[in-house]
């Protein structure tokens, strides 16, 4: 070994693999696209693995006499700088650099390796469809931007794959763009981006001013040294932080591009919109949280609307019928589970449920393409039911995903979750508060699961029309392993002890980065009784979504009829978009349509050219008399400049001027 | 001052002459009508300069000068019969000399 882990091949593998399939792909025959498009991701799962191994072999020592562990030449944070300075203005100094700690190696693992598993699935996915090649590349430029991301060692850095992420997402929403609904889906998720990254920016230039730099160590350390830091301007960064956290992991109040963001390729929305982009936000908080941990009330912003939009998000995918459209309130529900975990400082918890959510969800949404694939594009659940027997691999895995996110042991999700609950719980206080609002959500997340679940695959097929089709190997391998993986994923936090499991080992692991946390008294029993207490909210989710879509399947219906207003309201997504659009988009349409666009820029700005063109008219048909094209005229006006230029040559006008002033100046003296 | 002006007439007089006639020509060449005139006008303003460069050479005995007028001389004589033939050959073709007939170039 060389000595390096040559982090910079992780987003530049992807790149190129962009720029061949961009710019080459569609004269390519689709086997070479297809090899080129999955070699690129899976060469930089390669790296990140293999630098997780080194790291491995060097950090654990591999017999218990070895002493303490022997890091080698490689200590984390292992730093990259591929160009030093790569900004250089006055006392602004910023680094391209790589950084590997224990956070950004788990966040690459779950990158590269969830979004090869769902390339390999696009190949499926794909196969029929135009702009097979442009589709490859948008998905390597994702994780090109998304490593670059995640490897991020300076806010800027950080930044750019921050843009990067939401210009793929974009283009793949957008991607069957001769859809208005899909073109206009990309543009609402680009613009309301955009505020979330307004916040961002303001956050950067207020680290500028206050800290003079933007690497995060540095930050942290200057943090660490002056314990005057707390609260006032902190708070403010972390606050415009969370505003650009918020509108990439679709929080509360800009959650609204999430679900629209469906319109694009189903693996897009496992890959993107559920995996990897969205919990961006949840990185990224947990990347500065140093300034939120001295910023009590950021703290406490982050975790109310954590648990805001999670049991937001989770009402209404109680009624969605839209099979991605019920996903993806669940992700934003989800993510609202990490940030609530961020938000009482649970950090590590927090990234936790990120990877097994990504696990799970990534598995959620491929099946829930595969069901889609299966029938001819249809996604209405109404239109779905008994497919269980025609597409026994998807119902499989399914069921293991429904399992997984609604918590049951020993499935990913309920480890996770469960260490969020007791982490909100273990806060006391407000934090009860916020552990009983995760615990409602967790019951309405394992109701609509099931719902959804029942709906597709199980009673009586609602439509003999179609004939389903088991997806091809391609699709049903990567389903197959992302089970697996939602089923193990929650082991890596088990560390067996004498009174019960705990999580200790995921937060170990993190705690170089993230702080750990103090252990609390009593905590193996309490957890104990958290567990048991979220298990048995889950069972009664199952159980409210077997009696009203099993045994009585009349009964939402009757429900709705009773409630109308309620019922109304979900289905309408508390018209959110309704209010926005009346409250936000259409004041700013009247004021860009009549005050900047026919005041400003019809009145004033065309109003000024106009005036300049018309003086430039005026100007040319006074001055076209003097072309009369009468020679003698112009012989008069040549001897008469002639005359003007000899006046001025021949008398001594400063003299003149003198005496002229004199004259005067005699006159008034007298 | 050792010139021959010094003791007859003052180097002014030649200048003012030069003048004169300079500005004899430029209001000729402005108000007249005809042709011929007008041409006339341009050889005054012509040998108006001569005048003053013949006056300034002989002030300072520099030999520049005349030689300049004899350039200035030459040219008048070319430019007198090329625009001499010029003016005949239109006076045949219009049956006028009056310059402000001979607009065929106008747009």
């Amino acid at each position: 070994m060389n000595g390096s882990l040559h982090l910079w091949l992780i987003p530049l593998l992807p790149f190129v693999g962009f720029l061949f399939n961009g710019i080459l792909g569609r004269r390519l025959p689709k086997w070479l696209v297809t090899t080129v498009a999955l070699l690129a991701p899976l060469a930089a799962f390669g790296v990140v693995v293999n630098a997780a191994a080194t790291i491995y072999i060097h950090i654990v020592p591999r017999c218990a006499p070895c002493g303490p562990p022997n890091w080698g030449y490689i200590s984390l944070p292992y730093i990259e700088t591929c160009s030093h300075p790569w900004i250089d203005i006055g006392a602004l100094h910023i680094d391209f650099s790589f950084v590997l700690d224990q956070l950004s190696l788990v966040m690459l693992l779950v990158v590269t390796g969830v979004g090869f598993l769902i390339h390999v699935y696009s190949v499926g996915y794909m196969k029929h469809e135009e702009g097979y090649a442009r589709y490859f590349s948008y998905l390597n430029l994702f994780l090109f931007f998304m490593t670059v991301l995640v490897l991020a060692g300076n806010a800027l850095l950080m930044f750019v794959g921050w843009e990067g992420v939401g210009l793929a997402s974009y283009l793949l929403i957008g991607f069957y763009f001769q859809k208005t609904s899909a073109a206009n889906a990309g543009k609402k998720a680009f613009i309301v981006n955009r505020i979330g990254d307004f916040g961002f920016l303001i956050g950067m230039f207020l680290l500028l001013a206050n800290f003079g730099t933007l690497t995060f160590t540095e930050i942290a350390t200057k943090l660490g040294q002056d314990p005057g830091w707390q609260g006032g301007v902190v708070t403010v960064i972390a606050l415009c932080l969370l505003l650009g956290a918020a509108g990439k992991s679709a929080q509360l109040p800009l959650y609204i591009w999430l679900p629209d963001a469906m319109e694009g390729p189903t693996p897009v929305s496992a890959l993107i919109h559920a995996a990897t982009m969205v919990t961006a936000g949840v990185y990224m908080i947990a990347r500065t949280h140093v300034l939120f941990d001295h910023s009590p009330f950021a703290l406490g912003v982050v975790a109310v609307v954590g648990a805001a939009t999670a049991l937001f998000a989770a009402t209404i995918g109680l009624v969605q019928n839209d099979i991605k459209r019920v996903l993806a309130y669940s992700t934003i529900s989800q993510l609202g589970y990490m940030f609530l975990g961020c938000g009482v400082a649970a950090y590590s918890a927090a990234i936790f449920h990120l990877v097994t959510h990504a696990f799970f969800k990534a598995l959620l949404f491929l099946a829930a393409g595969s069901v889609i694939h299966a029938i001819g594009g249809e996604q209405d659940l109404r239109k779905m039911g008994g497919l269980w027997k025609k597409l026994p691999v998807t119902f499989a895995v399914t069921t293991v995903g429904v399992l997984a996110i609604a918590g049951f042991p020993p499935f990913a999700g309920f480890f996770s979750k469960d260490a969020i609950l007791y982490a909100a719980f273990a806060q006391g206080g407000s934090g009860r508060a916020l552990w009983f609002v995760g615990l409602v959500t967790a019951l309405l997340t394992s109701f609509y699961m099931f719902r959804l679940w029942y709906l597709t695959f199980l009673g009586k097929p609602r439509n003999e029309d179609v004939h389903p089709h088991e997806s091809p190997f391609s699709m049903l391998a990567p389903l197959v392993i992302l089970a697996l993986l939602s089923i193990c994923g929650g082991w890596i936090g088990i560390e067996p002890s004498a009174s019960w499991i705990n999580m200790e080992r995921f937060s170990g692991l993190l705690a170089p980065v993230l702080g750990a946390r103090a252990a609390e008294a009593g905590s193996a029993q309490l957890e104990l009784i958290l567990s048991i207490v979220a298990v048995v909210v889950a069972l009664l989710g199952w159980f409210v979504a077997d009696m009203l879509y099993r045994q009585k399947p009349m009964r939402p219906a009757e429900l709705a009829a009773v409630l109308p207003g309620g019922y109304k309201l979900l289905a309408n997504k508390y018209y959110v978009d309704e209010i926005y659009g009346a409250t936000v988009v259409k004041p700013l349409l009247g004021l860009s349509t009549y005050f900047l666009g026919w005041v400003v820029d019809t009145g004033l700005l065309g109003g000024a050219v106009w005036l300049l063109g018309g003086i430039a008219t005026f100007a040319g048909a006074l001055l076209q008399r003097w072309q009369s094209g009468n020679i003698r005229s112009y012989a008069a006006w040549l001897a008469a400049g002639a005359a003007a230029v000899l006046l001025f040559l021949v008398v001594p006008w400063p003299a003149v001027l003198a005496s002229l002033s004199a004259i005067h100046l005699g006159g008034a003296g007298h | 001052m050792n010139s021959m002006f010094s003791h007859g007439v003052p180097l002014s007089y030649y200048l003012l002459l030069s003048a004169l006639l300079f500005a004899l020509g430029v209001v000729g060449f402005l108000i007249k009508r005809n042709l011929i005139t007008v041409f006339m006008s341009i050889e005054l303003m012509l040998n108006a300069v001569n005048l003053s460069f013949v006056t300034f050479a002989h002030e300072w005995h520099a030999v520049k000068g005349q030689i300049f007028v004899f350039f200035v001389m030459m040219v008048a004589a070319a430019e007198a019969a090329v625009g001499l033939a010029i003016i005949i050959a239109i006076f045949r073709a219009r049956a006028t000399l009056a310059v402000d007939r001979i607009d065929l170039m106008k747009l």
